[in-house]
């Protein structure tokens, strides 16, 4: 027999992957995130990127956008499985290709070199909102907000030119137009 | 002014307020002050176990057979670490436990102190919540959530960890106001739209098949009883999973038997060829689906479930509703009744044929088996027990392995909450600290352990429990002297090589029985084994009943490795294909 032979049920083809951006509403409380990233790891879903922080200090709740890849089947199940924690409050999911939603990321970057390489760095970083926010002689640190591919290719593009370290933010997303996701 | 109360006060302030009445537990140095303060409250009465795990386990059974919170009170570090499994047990089986355990003072925290543990770490992943109370103005607020919690929705096991110096701190109790609408984070969302969509499959069907679960145990004794007007109304087949056995009678002729990987032939041929499943209350677990590509290829599924998230996990569904069980059969019933008297009649012709094909399946007497009247068959144990005790209301619990299933196929359960087995997690050592906690619930009613004996010794200390209180349990034996299930995959599927699945220098259940101050009973012959389990039966205290069985004997039928429903091995008489080879082996 050819046929594998298992009690457990063989893993049957993965389906297409889809990229998707979750926004989760949560309460600011102790070992919240835990919970939320620990459900990811222990049913083996997949996360991108990771952002997070409170947006409403009243009411106490906090934000979190995850970007994760996954069949449609395990996108689905990540919206009811994080539905079901009790400190979560409501789950958006947007898919990527969304034209309603803008996705944004961060990124600081260092640059240590000479004054013509520096300027040849800002030049290319044009497109994506440079704010230099610290300048010597001999490096600069520069700001700029871009979607994950395009900072992706901005630090490729910006080695040879003298790019030494890169810090970045995780995706974060808001809808266009003036609805609110309830 | 209101008075000023202890944290330890205020947790018995709530578990009064939740009408608890048993809490199971273990003290140790940072659940001292709860521990002092039990003394003040006589409504509740404290089951002190030997081992946490045997805690988790009791209240377990205590929960499953009474369908209210079973309550854990344990110590910090090793005290949370030992309820781990039953924690787990408790979450895969969807049962509401409310564990209480106590922290190292606030200021130790993360200090690496004595018998000091990250207990809400450690648990986060087995219960549905937990909290770690810092403050005692949280504290009674967040013990009322926690059977809120535990017993809404999908039930489940939650953790509440408490400092001690939570305990000590003092303040003011506000009553505790019973919600009427309990609905927390569960979901009656269903509609009319869906109800008649499924009237108009059940309409329409020539080949269907009803599949229940634990859900409707869950979903209280009166889903059981809405769910044979409603089998009877449709007069379909049905079939159930472990956990749902005893929601519809046993020995009843619609029951086609229990599904899945030991199921009965007719159940999972009419799983396989239905042209409608109605999954009620289940969540299609792998010991039932086999192999997914193939599972029931040709049906409209049809999934009833309160748990959103179990909805098209593992099988793609065509109708979905999310609700209470009861709450939609209920309406199911309420819409056919109202609007179509007919469909009884127009049923049993358009399926007849199916009963028919059901019929046949039967005859080949899948749980049949060779006995002998030298050793005592295992199944041949089961039914003895099963006919020498039909006559009252008895509660069955388990261990896990061969036993446990030949309790599944032979025992008949007519009520729900009479049966209690480890499914999900598959817990060796579940049984007997569950009997306890049945016992505990049911006091003047006949507790049966069917165990096997290297599962039963994992937690054996709780007999010792059971002398204690005075819990006339009987711990039922079946010792082959293997880890049967281990040696019986060994069998088919790794050329018989039994590595360390037979138990050497088992103990002397009997000397042990009389060493725990209770009875011990063996029997080898069949002829002697309706005197002795009626023996066992009469004594009134706590028993260990060894029974000897054929050592050798294998549980069929079964479904083996990666084969669809209607590829089974059946027993001794169909000996083709019982053999297990190639890659099949690496995935078991």
């Amino acid at each position: 027999m050819s046929s594998p032979k298992s009690a457990y049920s063989i893993p049957t083809k993965i389906g297409k992957l889809d990229t998707h951006i979750f926004v989760v509403w949560v309460d600011n409380e102790a070992g919240v995130l835990a919970r939320v990233v620990g459900l990811f790891s222990g049913r083996g879903y997949n996360i991108e990127s990771l952002a997070v922080a409170e947006v409403d200090a009243t009411k106490n709740i906090s934000r979190i956008t995850i970007v994760t890849t996954g069949t449609p089947q395990v996108i689905d199940q990540i919206k009811l499985q994080l539905k079901k924690l009790v400190p979560v409050h409501k789950v958006a999911d947007f898919k990527r290709e969304d034209k309603k939603v803008i996705f944004k990321e961060m990124a600081l970057l260092k640059i240590v070199a000479q004054k013509k390489k520096i300027e040849k760095c800002l030049k290319e970083c044009k497109k994506f909102n440079p704010v230099i926010l610290d300048k010597t002689n001999k490096s600069i640190v520069v700001q700029i907000t871009a979607l994950r591919r395009e900072i992706d290719k901005m630090s490729k593009k910006l080695k040879p030119y003298g790019l030494t370290s890169t810090s970045r933010t995780g995706a974060i997303a808001m809808t266009r137009g003036a609805e609110i996701f309830k | 002014m209101s008075k000023l109360y202890t944290g330890a006060k205020i947790v018995f302030k709530c578990l009064e307020d939740q009408e608890v009445e048993y809490i199971f537990g273990y003290p140790g140095g940072a659940v001292l002050p709860i521990y002092d303060e039990l003394k003040n409250h006589q409504s509740i009465k404290h089951i002190l176990v030997r081992h946490e795990q045997g805690a988790g386990h009791a209240a377990e059974g205590y929960a499953r057979s009474s369908g209210k919170p079973g309550v854990v009170l344990v110590t910090s570090g090793p005290g949370a670490t030992n309820v781990v499994t039953a924690l787990t047990d408790a979450y895969m089986d969807s049962v509401p436990l409310v564990c209480i355990s106590g922290q190292v003072p606030t200021h130790l925290i993360g200090t690496d102190a004595f018998q000091e543990c990250d207990t809400t770490g450690i648990t986060r992943p087995c219960t549905k919540h937990n909290w770690l109370v810092k403050d005692i103005k949280d504290l009674s607020k967040v013990m009322h959530e926690a059977f809120k919690v535990a017993t809404t929705g999908r039930p489940g096991p939650v953790l509440v960890d408490i400092p001690k110096d939570i305990q000590f701190a003092k303040v003011n109790y506000t009553k505790f106001k019973k919600e009427k609408k309990i609905n927390g984070k569960s979901h009656n969302k269903f509609s009319q739209n869906e109800i008649n969509q499924l009237i108009d499959l059940i309409s329409k069907s020539k080949k269907p098949v009803v599949y229940t679960g634990g859900g409707v145990i869950n979903s209280g004794p009166e889903a059981s009883e809405t769910l044979k007007e409603f089998v009877r109304l449709i007069g379909f087949p049905i079939t159930s999973t472990l956990q749902g056995l005893g929601a519809f009678p046993g020995d009843d002729d619609q029951f086609i038997g229990m599904l899945g990987m030991h199921g009965t032939y007719e159940a999972n041929n009419a799983m396989h060829d239905c042209d409608l499943l109605i999954n009620i209350g289940a969540r299609f677990d792998d010991r039932i689906t086999g192999k997914i590509d193939e599972f029931s290829p040709k049906s409209k599924k049809v999934h009833i479930d309160i748990d959103p998230s179990s909805i098209n996990k593992i099988i793609k569904v065509d109708l979905a509703i999310v609700g209470d069980v009861n709450e939609v059969i209920k309406s199911v019933i309420k819409t056919i009744n109202k609007k179509q008297n007919g469909l009884k009649d127009s049923n049993n012709q358009r399926i007849s044929k199916w009963w028919e094909q059901i019929q046949k399946w039967r005859t080949k007497d899948s749980l049949g088996f060779i006995n002998s009247d030298k050793e005592i068959k295992p199944q041949y144990a089961v039914k003895r027990l099963y006919e020498l005790t039909k006559n009252q209301d008895t509660f069955i619990t388990t261990e896990v392995g061969q036993h446990q299933m030949w309790a599944a196929q032979h025992y008949k359960f007519n009520k729900p909450n009479r049966w209690m087995t480890s499914g999900g997690l598959g817990t060796m050592g579940y049984g007997l600290p569950a009997a306890v906690g049945v016992q505990i619930a049911h006091p003047n009613k006949l507790v049966i352990d069917i165990a096997g004996e290297a599962s039963v010794l994992m937690t054996m200390q709780e007999m010792s429990t059971a002398v204690q209180y005075n819990l006339p349990i009987k711990i039922f034996i079946l010792n082959n002297q293997y880890m049967g299930m281990v040696r019986q995959w060994q069998e088919l599927l790794h050329e018989k090589n039994y590595s360390e699945s037979y138990t050497e220098a088992l103990p002397d259940f009997v000397k042990l029985a009389e060493a725990y101050g209770c009875k011990g009973v063996k029997a080898d012959n069949p002829n002697e084994l309706d005197d002795k389990i009626q023996e066992m039966i009469n004594y009134k205290g706590p028993v260990i009943f060894d029974c000897h069985v054929d050592p050798n004997e294998n549980c069929f039928p079964m479904i083996p490795s990666g084969k669809p429903h209607n590829q089974m091995i059946l027993g001794p008489n169909d000996k083709k294909e019982n053999k297990i080879t190639g890659k099949g082996k690496s995935l078991v």
